[in-house]
């Protein structure tokens, strides 16, 4: 079995996210971790699953809960809490934090802050790969929240008009910070909506990391073989607040209860486990690695230093050549 | 580019030219010089551009470098930002400053602050081409000098051509910034002419230059102001004062060396904006002089801006709004006392 097409590979994926963030929850509390920090415990098929279907020179542009789909395009996580640290070694010199991942190495395009602002640039990056002839696919992920904004629609008109090879990844969480998308949506039906300017588009169980995964390589398979932009509803729910700063009052703890019975970790793991190919030395195992592989990564973070001063007005403009 | 080159004398061959021709001649030296450039934005290609500047550029170089876009500002200028990350070189046209508000969240958060937000990983080579200021009386909606608001963010360039050869040659010097670049086009410019020199080509974007020499006083301009400040030179030159003519051309980074310089020669600053005063950009020229050079000057600054109204549509009303010749000449002659 290949790397890319194994449950196992994506399983492991999203155990290193979920864990990774939970220690994320301990750091934020030691005040290690500053600034708006948001989680996607619960929604780690739509990281492993998406990112997993992408080729490795396929351009990723993520928000500022994006977390899991850094670890899962391969950002070393030393580097990620190094960032979330403030310190030179993280993946953005420390510049960007929790919200603002960064790795033009590994085609990974933030880390956007602003609710739809990464929409159009993916679309350019797609338009960049077409005019200089590469068979590169630009996948954007982005909340329910941003289908409210304009960019959105200006992006996928643009985007079909122009016959662009993006695939749009709405993480459907069903919440914009405290306000569900039934409050503020005429029309919920999100891929309905999508397809309304001529793109493909599909809704997915995104609590399933294997239908996420496969989903998306049909979309990516389409727009790569010129088949236009894609749009995919992936439906999953966050177990967090939108934030640090949430106090969560705006769920009913039923309506919580009721996505935890589909916690898409365990959920993989039962599969697993009933088909022989984690059994439970194995996952105790796979625990006990990502836990020693979070222990390094913390330390080595931790042992980064802080840019200097000096240099704050670096990384403003171009250095050379001005 | 139509008339013929005349050779003067002592001088280079010139041709005259319309600021939009030599604009023009700045685009489609740019097409065809790298095939990485391309024209985006609304209207650009069939009709030739909103102000006729990109004129014939869609016949000569084809739809995927001469690119129409829908009425989607932000996403045009997001995808152009995109574009640029991924190895292209877009000049992005937007059609003018007013809409570019519609855009500024792509310009002030993304293109400002990839570069840093990234440390240091992702630069953005994008160079967006705007249309500023009044002359056409197209009223308040069209005719807005907002460079200054641009300018005030870091991570950007904001450079304004007030004349032919700037025109001519900035555009090729924005193109080899790695990083993003506004361009401020003078809409009340655009029919004007002049002559140019047959080799005009490349500019330096990072100094202002002298446009006039001169010992009693320095006034300082930029874009849409230059031509009135010129004016009055000439008309002040009659009144036996000799102003000296400072054209920013860039308001982002703004070189304060030569204004600096120019005001210890004369000792007394005119400053002058198509802007409204609070807040404008000649805002941050007289605050520099005040930091860097107070001991310099002889009497109190003169600011000479536009009225703090939308611009309006009746031409004499227009006017009224904007700095004219002999309002520079009326601060100015205060000045010298
Ligand atoms: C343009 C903009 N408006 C408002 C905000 C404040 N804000 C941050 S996150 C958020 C909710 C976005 O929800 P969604 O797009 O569904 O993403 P999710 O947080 O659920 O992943 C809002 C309103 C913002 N960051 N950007």
């Amino acid at each position: 079995m290949s790397g890319a097409d194994d449950p196992l590979a994506l399983f492991t994926t999203m155990l290193r996210v979920r864990r990774f963030e939970e220690r994320c929850v301990e750091l934020y509390s030691a005040a290690a971790i500053r600034g708006f920090m948001h989680l996607c415990i619960g929604e780690e098929a739509v990281a492993a699953g998406v990112i997993g279907a992408l080729a490795a020179d396929d351009a990723v542009v993520s928000t500022y809960r994006e977390h899991g789909h850094a670890l899962a395009r391969g950002i070393p996580m030393p580097s990620v809490f190094a960032e979330m640290f403030g310190r030179v070694t993280g993946c953005s010199r420390g510049r960007g934090g929790s919200m603002h991942l960064f790795d033009a190495s590994r085609r990974f395009y933030g880390g956007n802050a602003i609710v739809a602002g990464g929409i159009p640039v993916a679309v350019g990056l797609a338009l960049a790969d077409r005019l200089l002839h590469r068979s590169h696919v630009s996948a954007c992920l982005f909340g329910d929240g941003a289908v409210a904004e304009g960019e959105f629609h200006e992006s996928l008109n643009l985007a079909a008009l122009w016959h662009l090879p993006v695939v749009f990844c709405c993480e459907n969480n069903q919440y914009a910070m405290g306000t569900s998308l039934a409050r503020t949506h005429a029309e919920t039906d999100l891929a309905l909506r999508a397809g309304s300017y001529g793109l493909r588009s599909w809704s997915v169980d995104g609590m399933d990391a294997v239908a996420v995964r496969a989903a998306t390589r049909l979309a990516v398979d389409t727009a790569r073989a010129g088949g236009g932009p894609c749009f995919l509803e992936l439906r999953t729910y966050r177990f967090r607040a939108h934030s640090m700063y949430d106090a969560d009052r705006y769920r009913e703890r039923a309506e919580i209860d009721a996505w935890l019975e589909r916690d898409p970790v365990e959920r993989l793991a039962a599969v697993l486990a009933a088909d022989g190919t984690l059994d439970e030395p194995g996952r105790t195992a796979l625990e006990e690695a990502v836990t020693r592989e979070i222990d390094e990564a913390v330390g080595l973070a931790e042992a980064g230093p802080p840019e200097p001063v000096a240099d704050l007005s670096r990384y403003v403009t171009a250095e050379a050549g001005r | 580019m139509t008339a013929t080159p005349v050779r003067a004398p002592d001088g280079p061959a010139t041709t005259t030219v319309t600021f939009r021709d030599a604009f023009r001649a700045g685009l489609r030296e740019a097409l065809a010089g790298d095939e990485r450039v391309f024209l985006m934005g609304e209207d650009v290609g069939r009709y030739g551009g909103c102000f006729a500047v990109s004129q014939g550029l869609l016949e000569e170089f084809g739809e995927e470098r001469v690119r129409d876009a829908p009425l989607s500002e932000s996403a045009f200028v997001g995808a152009g930002i995109g574009a640029a990350i991924g190895g292209t070189l877009p000049i992005v046209e937007i059609m003018t400053v007013n809409f570019a508000l519609l855009a500024l969240d792509q310009i002030v958060n993304n293109a400002a602050t990839l570069r840093h937000m990234s440390g240091g990983q992702l630069g953005v080579p994008l160079v967006v081409r705007i249309p500023t200021g009044p002359g056409r009386q197209l009223a308040a909606q069209h005719s807005h000098t907002l460079e200054g608001w641009f300018a005030h963010v870091p991570g950007l360039r904001v450079v304004t051509p007030a004349t032919l050869a700037d025109a001519r040659g900035m555009l090729a010097t924005a193109l080899l910034d790695p990083d993003p670049v506004l361009v401020f086009e003078q809409i009340g410019l655009y029919g004007t002419s002049g002559e140019l020199a047959t080799d005009a080509g490349p500019v330096d974007l990072d100094r202002a230059a002298v446009r006039r020499a001169g010992t009693d006083a320095t006034v300082v301009a930029y874009g849409g102001s230059l031509a009135p400040v010129l004016a009055a030179a000439e008309q002040l030159a009659g009144r036996g004062v000799s102003a000296e003519v400072v054209d920013l051309r860039a308001l982002r980074p703004l070189d304060t060396d030569t204004v600096v310089e120019s005001v210890a020669r004369t000792h007394r600053l005119v400053v002058v904006d198509n802007a409204w005063r609070s807040g404008g950009p000649m805002a941050e020229v007289v605050a520099r002089v005040a930091e860097q050079a107070l001991d310099e000057l002889d009497a109190p600054v003169e600011r000479v801006a536009a009225v703090e109204v939308p611009v309006p549509y009746p031409r004499h009303l227009e006017e009224a709004a904007l700095p004219q010749a002999s309002d520079v000449v009326a601060a100015t002659l205060r000045a010298v006392g």
